[in-house]
């Protein structure tokens, strides 16, 4: 039988330097340390910031689409302008705010967790880091470059899918696609690398009795998320460059002049887009099964059938990709057998839910913040679920391709599901990061303005795409009884906004007014909550020994540790 | 400092894979799944093309570039066999011979290409298969320009006797990429100069 052992809390503070020297000198130190980091923790700080930051820039493009469309015959942007704010809109939140903010919690959370110093390649970890921003800004810098500088203000405007031929050079003259393409490979680069780094860390790094299944169930789906980048963005920037190919080099990959086909585009970029939605979705889950148990004081429930379940989602989830295309006019096998595997996932995400149901089962449960948050995500999620298995139903989906239904759906995941678990994440593990809690007077705040603005826009969301109203439009005619809807819809994602900016704001006031948060504010199990808050550069003193999933737990309860395995 | 110990601390070994070669593992899936949809753009518009040249017209299987370069595979295990032996002399002749092997095979594309484009006129742009040609032989030969890189660099250091039998792990890491190029082509011959003809 193996034995633990871990540095208690508190000791580490003191090897940190306490006496600051102020200045200019000391400023630019610090940026440029912070600048040339391979520490995973600065890292992963650097990552969030960087997605919050971009957060805020796609969440701007958002409230212009809502005003626009907040009454039929608008003229609050021009059309052209409309069509730059979709994709660019799409294109920030899912690359340049949903990945890096994850690949940031996981950045900071999986060697803390597993016990060891830093990722396997903290060297790889920097560039994947500067790799994403850099393609942000490439993005970005689409504004005024787009159309060569003469004509400056293009940003892509092809919808964040950029279907083929429109993304064509035929079709799409300037630069900004190509802006777009290149942002997407040198980002796609960054995440690719993160998610080498991930699975080496997992594989090769963990400390001594850390066995696969003594994990905790966060690195599990960081771990298969990542299995899922390396399946999924590595074809993204395969067919990224095919586009590259055929707009600088005159190719004809999705030339349909020249025999090229259009729809290839749609296969390559839906075997990329389906399984993208369970890479941000499977660190949601992870942050889900790390908050519950520790706000249920209780183990989680089902640890192997949650191992289980994720690996089988992450495995049926790369064979749903046409499920997106079922108005292409695919044959009957084809769309049966897209139908049958995409309601295949409901299964092993029903068992997921279950577990954390029968988790709060019977628990002392607190409804902190964060607990919060996370029981709003099973209760959104199974909606979007729900949504989801409606729309695999290709007549049903023949029916509302394309409109606000869909629209309604993913926002449901992406938002409803993913963003509030990010939220979650932030109130649990601001605290070791910081050093400080968040305010939870004004995390309820944010909490139940954000909740009430996300039910108000998203629930009413599906309407008008009942009725009938496709995705992507500028503006619509009055009688077609739409209007009233959007107004609502648009009403909320303000609501939203407000809740954000407290968000934002507790942020920043909780970093220097906030409680002091101690190593392990929350009485949790695992080992990051071991080490000081925020950790010293080298996490742990000693190197921790571990017999079982809940080390710290064996720690405070010397007279009962977990004998499970 | 004080830790706390539940138990007799463990006696029993704690052994972990080598870093850099999950990580290469893990790379070479990538790089498969960039490689499959390149070789499934190519297989999906064979015949596709609305004007010429035809593959057939003018690709020759490249018979004698494909030896030296499946050939370079078994050098680079002689050679990391010889770092083992910590025989110098002989890793430093048959890792530079692979990257000969590799050099040769790179020029045979070249003259293959400049056939193609001087004699045949078939560029990228000329048609279907001349993109999907030129992408996915010239995606392979990308690799096979890095892969050469990086052996020339394990040589320069060898060369200066910075290379020791314990870095045995890294240039076997640097060794399975190699293969994977080699596995790599031969996929893509068989598509290309095999099925497409």
């Amino acid at each position: 039988m193996a034995g633990s052992s871990i540095p208690l809390p508190g000791g580490v503070s003191e090897a940190e330097p306490h006496d600051r020297p102020s200045g200019l000198a000391t400023v630019l130190e610090t940026l440029h340390s912070w600048v040339i980091t391979v520490d995973h923790k600065k890292i992963g700080i650097l990552y969030i910031l960087y997605s919050l930051l971009m957060f805020v820039v796609g969440g701007i493009e958002v409230l212009f689409i809502r005003l626009q469309l907040a009454a039929p015959g608008n003229h609050v942007v021009s059309p052209e302008t409309y069509n730059q704010l979709f994709t660019m809109h799409g294109t920030t939140m899912i690359f340049f705010v949903a990945m890096p903010i994850l690949f940031g919690i996981g950045n900071y959370l999986v060697p803390l967790m597993l016990g060891v110093r830093d990722m396997a390649f903290p060297r790889l970890n920097a560039f994947s880091l500067w790799m994403t921003v850099f393609g942000g800004l490439l993005l970005y810098y689409s504004f005024i470059g787009g159309s060569g500088l003469q004509g400056a203000g293009t940003a892509p405007d092809i919808g964040w899918f950029a279907y083929a031929p429109l993304s064509e050079l035929a079709f799409s003259r300037g630069h900004s696609t190509d802006y777009w393409a290149l942002a997407l490979i040198v980002s796609g680069f960054g995440s690719i690398g993160t998610a080498i780094n991930f699975i080496a860390t997992i594989f090769s790094m963990r400390c001594r009795g850390m066995t696969l299944f003594r994990m905790p169930l966060l690195v599990w789906l960081y771990l298969v998320s990542s299995g899922l980048v390396i399946l999924a963005v590595s074809p993204l920037t395969a067919a990224q460059f095919m586009l590259i190919i055929d707009r600088y080099l005159g190719g004809h990959f999705f030339d349909t002049q020249a025999g090229g086909s259009a729809l290839v585009w749609v296969h390559f970029f839906w075997i990329f887009g389906h399984p993208e939605v369970y890479v941000l979705v499977m660190p949601a889950f992870g942050i889900a099964s790390e908050i519950i148990p520790v706000f249920s004081r209780k183990a989680i429930f089902g640890y192997a059938a949650m191992v289980a379940a994720s690996v089988a989602i992450g495995i049926v989830s790369i064979s749903v990709w046409a499920h997106h295309m079922f108005t292409v006019g695919m044959s009957s096998v084809s769309n049966a057998f897209f139908t049958l595997s995409t309601m295949l996932v409901g299964i092993p995400t029903g068992i997921k839910i279950f577990n954390w149901l029968a988790t709060l089962w019977g628990g002392k449960i607190r409804f902190g913040t964060p607990m919060l948050f996370s029981l709003a995500f099973l209760f959104q999620f199974l909606i979007a679920g729900l949504t989801g298995i409606m729309l695999s139903v290709a007549p049903f989906n023949w029916q509302l391709h394309n409109s606000y239904f869909v629209i309604a759906h993913f926002h449901y995941v992406i938002v409803g599901a993913i963003l509030f678990m990010i939220f979650a994440g932030f109130y649990y593990w601001y605290p070791k990061v910081t050093g400080r809690m968040l305010s939870e007077r004004l995390g309820k705040l944010h909490f139940w303005l954000f909740l009430i603005g996300f039910h108000v826009t998203f629930d009413f969301m599906h309407i008008p795409g009942i009725l009938g109203m496709p995705r992507s439009i500028y503006t619509y005619e009055a009688d077609r009884g739409w209007g009233t809807w959007n107004l609502i819809v648009s009403i909320g994602a303000f609501i939203q906004a407000i809740a954000i900016a407290i968000f934002v704001y507790n942020l920043i006031v909780s970093y220097f007014r906030g409680d002091e948060a101690g190593p392990d504010p929350w009485d949790a199990w695992t080992l990051e909550w071991t080490t000081s808050s925020p950790p010293p550069s080298y996490n742990f003193q000693t190197d921790p020994v571990v017999s079982s999933r809940r080390p710290l737990w064996d720690l405070k309860h010397p007279e009962d540790p977990d004998s499970f395995d | 400092m004080s830790t706390v110990s539940i138990q007799a601390p463990s006696t029993t070994d704690w052994h972990l894979p080598y870093k850099g070669r999950v990580g290469m593992f893990t790379l070479i899936f990538a790089e498969t799944a960039v490689f499959t949809i390149f070789v499934v753009a190519y297989v999906y518009y064979i015949g596709r093309s609305l004007s010429g040249p035809m593959p057939r017209d003018v690709l020759e299987l490249p018979i004698l570039n494909t030896v030296f370069l499946l050939s370079s595979s078994i050098t680079i295990m002689i050679a990391e066999r010889a770092l083992v032996r910590r025989a110098m002399g002989a890793f430093n002749a048959w890792w530079g011979l692979t990257i000969l092997l590799g050099l040769i095979f790179l020029f045979g594309t070249a003259r293959e290409w400049h056939k193609l484009i001087t004699v045949d006129g078939l560029t990228i742009s000329t048609n279907l298969f001349g993109t999907t040609y030129y992408s996915l032989v010239g995606l392979h030969a990308t690799h096979v320009v890095v892969g050469l890189i990086m052996l020339l660099i394990v040589l320069i250091f060898s060369v200066t006797g910075s290379l020791h039998p314990k870095h045995t792990d890294r240039v076997e890491t640097l060794a399975l990429y190699w293969h994977f190029v080699d596995a790599v082509w031969v996929v893509v011959f068989t598509v290309v100069y095999v099925l497409g003809r």
